[in-house]
């Protein structure tokens, strides 16, 4: 008997077809004639697979793979951790994912907070945080972090009408338009992008085009297993080599066009789109998603001060993070060698940045693993070393 | 960003699935998955919510676009054809499940 | 209090540790228990620098080892304690009673004293801790005892208030002897590196269970006293078992990186021959926890002369605890103080874990 997830993982995992993808991924760089191609993943997800799997170590030399806006957690921003840490040192009981936990603010962590005794606890769905709050009297909060994939289920737990004591305090995100933002870096040498598989699987991988058109360069849907990261590599360079820019959806098995549209419509029943910051990115135009009007009786923000009391740490990190130049490194223009803050203000006990704060960011593995500025092509080409 | 695991639906309860995923079980919510599901579909679990079913065509069309960029990488190369003739041969054993042991050399 | 699993090194004396409070260690964090980098850095910069004393003639403090060894004659006594906070007390496989029993008896035989001559045992109890629950504590920790034959000799007991401590934290210190001291270096090139059986049990059966995960299936903690399957080890490996680790907190990772560290050797590990068991397999994929990062609390990781190696594996798997038993990697000369991991694909650095693990969405 086949044990679930297997014939949907285990293929995809086969070490010997991924000797061979890479080797037909050489073979296109090679055929190329490129002296360089520079590609970026806008997926933490992405950077989680390839560095388990050491995939860089398959990478061809010319091939540079850069980590985009990374992960949900990462680019969650410091107000919004603020918030989070306000809320749970008021004495409410504050909920959210596991990988949120350790995530600096300005001042704190909430793990920070749960040590000096705030009540803070981990889910692994936003459907248990809704179950505890209908078990309590007092009001539960769920720091809501996540992508458009993580946004509805959040939505759907709202549109089954839990009690009012639940409240969720919104920092999720939608990806389409930071690619607009990375696109648009001003110098960048990123020629195409893979996209979010599992994004992808909400919005469908149609909405890429209008992307393509005006950018002109091509976007590989991918998904994350190995050989799914491969083939999508292998489709992107040989779109980049022929300059024929178009969508490509390289996980079909998870991926239409027109996406989940059932969780479209849940998605923006309940959510609308605003700008606001991306921790050590840029100010995003409808980056951010908050609960609309219709859903304010479970929006923290209106029955919570959630506003850090001010103090000159959290000026201080407001100063620090107009200097942080996460944006430049994922553009491929600077690495962290070139950032003032690099192991002095910045460090992984007190990230500045989204390229700190993430296991699998660039300035984290150039602080732990001891990359230096003489390899810098090295560093900007792996986040994760190449090992000799 | 988004940790999404496939798992195999055992039954489903109105809007619950339970569904196994490498032998562990979880209550899945179907909420918001795009198609109906039944007991023995593969679904895409995110946080405790499907959000695709897994067609089985899709799962050997995907694969079957990986074996295309290898067929055409191998027409040209050699070296391909060689992997690919082993990947044939080695169809059938698939890498186990469970970690196979053995000494290192 | 720690709701966290917390156990402490040998012969540091108390539960919590110090903290990086952004960037400045002004206050103890969870992380200094999770027995990654910050635990160790801080035993080694406060607790060593604090608590010498007059040189011994054996292994004391400052080695940060799983004991210490004191010269008895011809022989070795092997002296370990551990507190032991874990949340629930009581878990899929096992509870706070087995789990102060085996901790200590594998510490002594990860010294090579595989048959430990007694332990002590005080506890400290929340007030309003139910009795029915001590008692039950209580069954299976002498239960285990009877496993391993050894005796409980003396004890203490406090109770604290409410809220002053998280229910219940046992401390058991165990004494032992041995011919021959097998410490946590010592490693060559060309070494094996072995497991001695599947990884990561304990920690993600009590995280599914302290968090509430909803996962049913065969998520078992690991924890047994392993010094009977330590002794056959001992006894096919001879002077060619060269270490051994007990893989609890941050789990076979943590233990590579202090014993390769400490012998000034890199080590590469091979991904397809990790023994992981399905229930283990399926719910690190889930949760997006890497099984070589979670603890365990009924396994080693030994260091073997290439020669060896199949003989001490053979060893292990003749008994039941071993039977997953397992040549996992090599040691090497260069990557000195890294662990490479093969994972099929390419070779990547394994980082030495921060902190507990736990589900992450991304």
């Amino acid at each position: 008997m086949t044990v679930g997830g297997e014939s949907t993982m285990i293929e995809f995992r086969d070490a010997g077809r991924g000797h061979a993808l890479a080797q037909a991924l050489r073979r296109a760089v090679d055929e190329s004639g490129r002296e360089r191609i520079t590609v970026m993943h806008v997926c933490g997800s992405h950077e989680q697979a390839i560095a388990r799997y050491g995939l860089r170590d398959l990478f061809p030399e010319r091939l540079e793979v850069i980590m985009g806006p990374g992960c949900p957690v990462c680019i969650t921003d410091t107000d919004e951790v603020d918030e989070a840490v306000a809320l749970a040192r008021q004495g409410v009981r504050v909920l959210t994912y596991g990988d949120m936990l350790r995530v600096p603010g300005s001042v704190m962590s909430l793990a920070d907070a749960k040590r000096e005794g705030a009540d803070v606890g981990v889910v692994y769905s936003v459907a248990e945080a809704a179950a505890q709050a209908v078990a309590s009297d007092a009001p539960v909060v769920f720091f809501a972090t996540g992508f458009e994939t993580t946004a509805v289920a959040t939505a759907a737990v709202l549109l089954g009408e839990p009690p009012a004591g639940f409240q969720v305090l919104s920092a999720h995100k939608y990806i389409p338009p930071v690619m607009e933002i990375v696109a648009e870096m001003p110098g960048s040498r990123v020629e195409g992008f893979l996209a979010a598989g599992h994004a992808a699987t909400i919005t469908g991988w149609g909405i890429f085009d209008d992307f393509v058109a005006e950018h002109g360069r091509p976007v590989a849907v991918a998904g994350f297993e190995p050989l799914d990261i491969l083939a999508a590599l292998c489709r992107l360079v040989e779109m980049i080599a022929r300059a024929e820019p178009r969508t490509i959806n390289v996980y079909p098995r998870c991926v239409t066009r027109e996406g989940n549209r059932c969780a479209q419509q849940t998605l923006w029943r309940v959510f609308r789109a605003t700008g606001g910051l991306w921790r050590g990115i840029a100010h995003v135009p409808n980056g951010n998603l908050r609960l609309r009007g219709t859903y304010a009786r479970y929006d923290a923000r209106e029955h919570f001060d959630t506003s850090a009391a001010s103090s000159p740490s959290t000026a201080a990190a407001r100063a620090l993070a107009g200097r942080c130049r996460c944006g430049d490194i994922m553009s491929g223009i600077a690495t962290p060698a070139d950032c003032a803050l690099f192991e002095r203000e910045c460090t992984p006990e007190a990230p500045v940045g989204a390229c700190m704060v993430s296991s699998e960011g660039t300035c984290r593995i150039w602080q732990q693993y001891g990359v230096r500025s003489g390899n810098g092509d090295a560093a900007v080409l792996g986040v994760c070393p190449r090992i000799p | 960003m988004c940790l999404g695991v496939p798992g195999r639906v055992v039954s489903v309860d109105d809007n619950l699935a339970t569904v196994d995923f490498w032998g562990v079980h979880r209550e899945v919510r179907l909420d918001i998955v795009d198609e109906p599901v039944a007991a023995g579909d593969y679904v895409l679990n995110h946080v405790g919510f499907a959000i695709r079913r897994i067609p089985d065509a899709e799962v050997t069309a995907t694969m079957a676009l990986y074996d295309e960029l290898l067929a055409a990488a191998a027409e040209a190369d050699l070296l391909a054809q060689d992997v690919r003739s082993e990947l044939r041969a080695n169809r059938r054993a698939r890498a186990p499940t469970k970690a196979k042991r053995g000494t290192l050399e | 209090m720690s709701r966290a699993y917390t156990r402490i090194n040998a012969d540091a004396r108390s539960p919590v540790a110090t903290t990086p409070g952004n960037g400045r260690a002004t206050q103890i964090t969870l992380e200094h228990g999770a027995g990654g980098r910050a635990m160790r850095e801080l035993i080694a910069q406060r607790f060593v620098p604090a608590l010498a004393g007059p040189a011994i003639d054996g292994i004391g403090l400052s080695a940060l080892d799983d004991g210490a060894a004191l010269r008895l004659g011809e022989r070795w006594l092997v002296v370990t304690t551990d507190s032991h906070v874990i949340h629930p007390i009581f878990f899929p496989g096992g509870d706070i009673g087995r789990l102060a029993v085996a901790g200590t008896v594998n510490d002594l035989a990860m010294m090579g004293a595989v048959r430990p001559l007694a332990l002590t045992c005080a506890v400290i109890i929340e007030e309003g801790f139910a009795l029915a629950d001590l008692d039950r504590v209580l069954r299976s920790l002498a239960e285990t005892c009877r496993e391993v034959n050894v005796p409980v000799v003396t004890g203490d007991t406090k109770v604290m208030g409410r809220g002053e401590i998280d229910g219940i934290v046992l401390n058991t210190t165990g004494l032992g002897l041995t011919d021959r001291v097998v410490t946590d270096g010592g490693l060559q090139r060309g070494d094996r590196i072995l497991v001695s059986g599947t990884i990561g049990d304990h920690g993600l059966a009590v995280l599914s269970a302290r968090e509430d995960l909803g996962l049913e299936g065969e998520l078992r903690s690991d924890v047994a006293p392993i010094n009977e399957l330590i002794a056959a080890a001992i006894e096919a490996g001879g002077v060619d078992l060269v270490a051994m680790k007990d893989p609890t907190r941050g789990g076979v990772a943590a233990s590579l990186h202090e014993m390769a560290g400490k012998s000034g050797v890199g080590v590469v590990i091979e991904q397809a021959c990790l023994p992981v068991s399905q229930a283990v397999l399926g719910a690190a994929e889930l949760l997006g926890i890497d099984p070589l990062v979670v603890a365990n609390e009924g396994k080693a990781v030994l260091a073997v002369r290439a020669h060896a190696a199949d003989r001490v594996v053979e060893a292990m798997r003749s008994l039941p605890l071993g039977r997953e038993a397992a040549v996992i990697g090599t040691v090497v000369g260069d990557h000195v103080g890294q662990i490479v991991l093969d994972t099929g694909f390419g070779r990547r650095l394994l980082p030495e874990p921060v902190g507990e693990p736990l589900p992450r969405i991304c």
